[in-house]
């Protein structure tokens, strides 16, 4: 079956006012989502990826330069990933679908696994 | 943690997160860290434990919900705050300086007696409660961060701008900071005033929350729950003004205690006179009764006592046409000798309406209107209405409760003043 993966792109901001217990519900979704996406045998894997600007690699004319990310000046970050089965980019859209990151102001970039 | 994904070693069984967790986590935590980090770093208390919330809801739908959720959370938010304080420091500073002082105030992780306490969350109450704010401001900030509420919960349960509320949090923050106010809980000199200036705030809090009709429900029945935990957590720190208290205490109780009652299965709003009584929350009942004895030991006597009392005489009845109205108007004679308030004066005359006395009610009507905030008062024409209709005048009475539908703001409440038209004889009720 083929595989997928959801880039999971965060809004660095969407949080920042969100009332607790609204978060607390979004906990619960997600609880409920992934249980489901994971009985259905579809996970293949996924990690969450710290809150931080990480370092940026680029070689121009051949020489190394390392600059350290701007997390604080960002508004959008990717959080981590999923990786999902599906049967065609149709389902593993519904799969996805109603991830709760979308209820967290983020978005979901659904990008299928290359088998040659 | 491997790349297996989300779910948790367990497979099915992963365990809830109990009811409010996150919000009541979130006002103990900001407590703890404003006691270690000080009023000056309130916004960084703030943002630390805002930052633990969100790190909770990346990682327990992967990892699972850890066995001591509110531990997870509390070490979480003490590590942001640390990254936090360190940020603070310009470059120049010495990096040991740093993290001596960082830890320092926060205490050492594996200190056990760090858990917040109760009386973190009282001393914040105290300080968001300060008499320098107005009451408003006292709701908006106790509710923010000693409730954990959000901006835009406090907007939707009070029916007001999510971005007036912001501003009005941001302008009491700065007047908390410029007034010196500090977390100390109050020396017995200065108790009694600072306890009036909280039980006006929760007095406040829960008048906001219970008099709507109209937003989230839900949402304010937590307010109204909010200011009741919060006047029983201050009764053992209260001093002389405890029995006062206690009054105010049972008051809550005693109103929480008809909340759902107040509106049946359609969604209509249902009036006191009309109320199912067997709706009406027995534990509550019971548990103001426990307050309200508790308020009667020495000679502190409130307007929340008899506020208390006169909800005591409905409780007490079976049924509206049981009610001792007598008993009630005498209450209110005293409670309006004791505030002045014309809102009291009202209600006096609604009691005296039950007496049996609806021509001297309607005089004393006649004399409120002639204040000016009363005329916008909605419930002074609907009153009115009701006295007219009482002695055959229908024409004025249905004149008077148009007023009243003229000023009224809430859907619900116009519903039953459009019924109380028809039942009138008017026809064609302006909506």
């Amino acid at each position: 079956m083929p595989r997928y993966m959801m880039i999971l792109h965060d809004s660095t901001t969407a949080l920042a006012g969100m009332a607790p217990e609204e978060m607390q519900r979004i906990v619960q979704r997600y609880q409920a989502w992934s249980r489901a996406i994971a009985k259905a045998g579809r996970i293949a894997g996924g990690e969450k990826l710290r809150d931080e600007g990480g370092k940026h690699l680029t070689a121009p004319g051949g020489t190394l330069v390392v600059r350290d990310g701007m997390y604080a000046e960002v508004k959008e970050i990717i959080g981590g990933y999923y990786i999902i089965e599906a049967a065609d980019y149709d389902e593993a859209v519904r799969l996805s679908s109603d991830c709760p990151h979308l209820a967290l102001g983020g978005r979901i970039e659904l990008r299928e696994i290359e088998v040659l | 943690m491997t790349g297996r994904g989300p779910g948790t070693p367990d497979g099915d069984a992963v365990p809830g997160v109990v009811e409010h967790l996150f919000r009541s986590e979130a006002g103990r935590i900001t407590a703890l860290l404003v006691r270690r980090l000080g009023v000056d770093r309130l916004a960084v208390a703030e943002d630390a434990t805002q930052e633990a919330l969100i790190a909770a809801l990346h990682h327990w739908p992967r990892t699972g919900v850890p066995a001591s959720p509110a531990a997870w959370l509390l070490q979480v938010a003490r590590r942001k705050a640390i990254d936090a304080l360190r940020r603070e420091r310009t470059v120049q500073d010495r990096a040991g300086a740093i993290r001596d002082e960082a830890e320092r105030s926060m205490g050492d992780e594996r200190d056990v007696r760090d858990e917040p306490i109760a009386d973190d969350q009282l001393a914040l109450a105290f300080l968001c409660c300060h008499p320098a704010l107005s009451p408003e401001s006292r709701v908006a900030l106790t509710l923010k961060l000693v409730g954990g509420f959000g901006v835009g919960e406090i907007a939707r349960a009070f029916l007001a701008d999510e971005r007036a509320v912001a501003q009005r949090l941001v302008r009491a923050k700065r007047t908390l900071r410029t007034s010196g106010a500090s977390l100390e809980l109050p020396g017995a000199d200065a108790l009694p005033v600072r306890i009036d200036s909280v039980l006006e705030a929760l007095y406040l809090m829960f008048n906001e929350g219970y008099a709507a009709h109209e937003g989230d429900a839900l949402l304010r029945r937590d307010c109204c729950a909010e200011a009741l935990r919060l006047a029983e957590c201050l009764v053992p720190h209260a001093g002389p003004r405890a029995p006062r208290v206690h009054a105010l205490a049972a008051l809550f109780c005693f109103h929480l205690a008809r909340f759902d009652a107040r509106t049946d299965a359609a969604g209509t709003v249902v009036r006191l006179a009309d109320q199912d009584r067997t709706r009406w929350d027995r534990a509550l009942i019971a548990l103001g009764y426990r307050h309200f004895d508790a308020s009667a030991s020495g000679a502190d006597l409130s307007a929340y006592h008899l506020e208390a009392e006169l909800a005591t005489c409905h409780l007490e009845a079976g049924a509206w046409a049981d009610t001792d109205w007598d008993r009630i108007l005498a209450l209110y004679d005293r409670l309006l000798a004791m505030t002045g308030s014309p809102v009291v004066a009202l209600s006096r005359i609604v009691a005296a309406r039950e007496a049996g006395r609806p021509g001297e009610a309607l005089d004393e009507i006649e004399l409120l209107e002639r204040i000016p905030a009363m005329r916008h008062y909605f419930p002074l024409h609907w009153v009115r209405g009701d006295l007219l209709a009482d002695l055959g005048r229908t024409h004025e009475a249905a004149a008077a409760l148009d007023t009243a539908l003229g000023l009224a703001q809430c859907e619900p409440v116009r519903g039953l003043l459009r019924d109380r038209l028809v039942a009138l004889g008017r026809e064609d009720v302006d909506s």
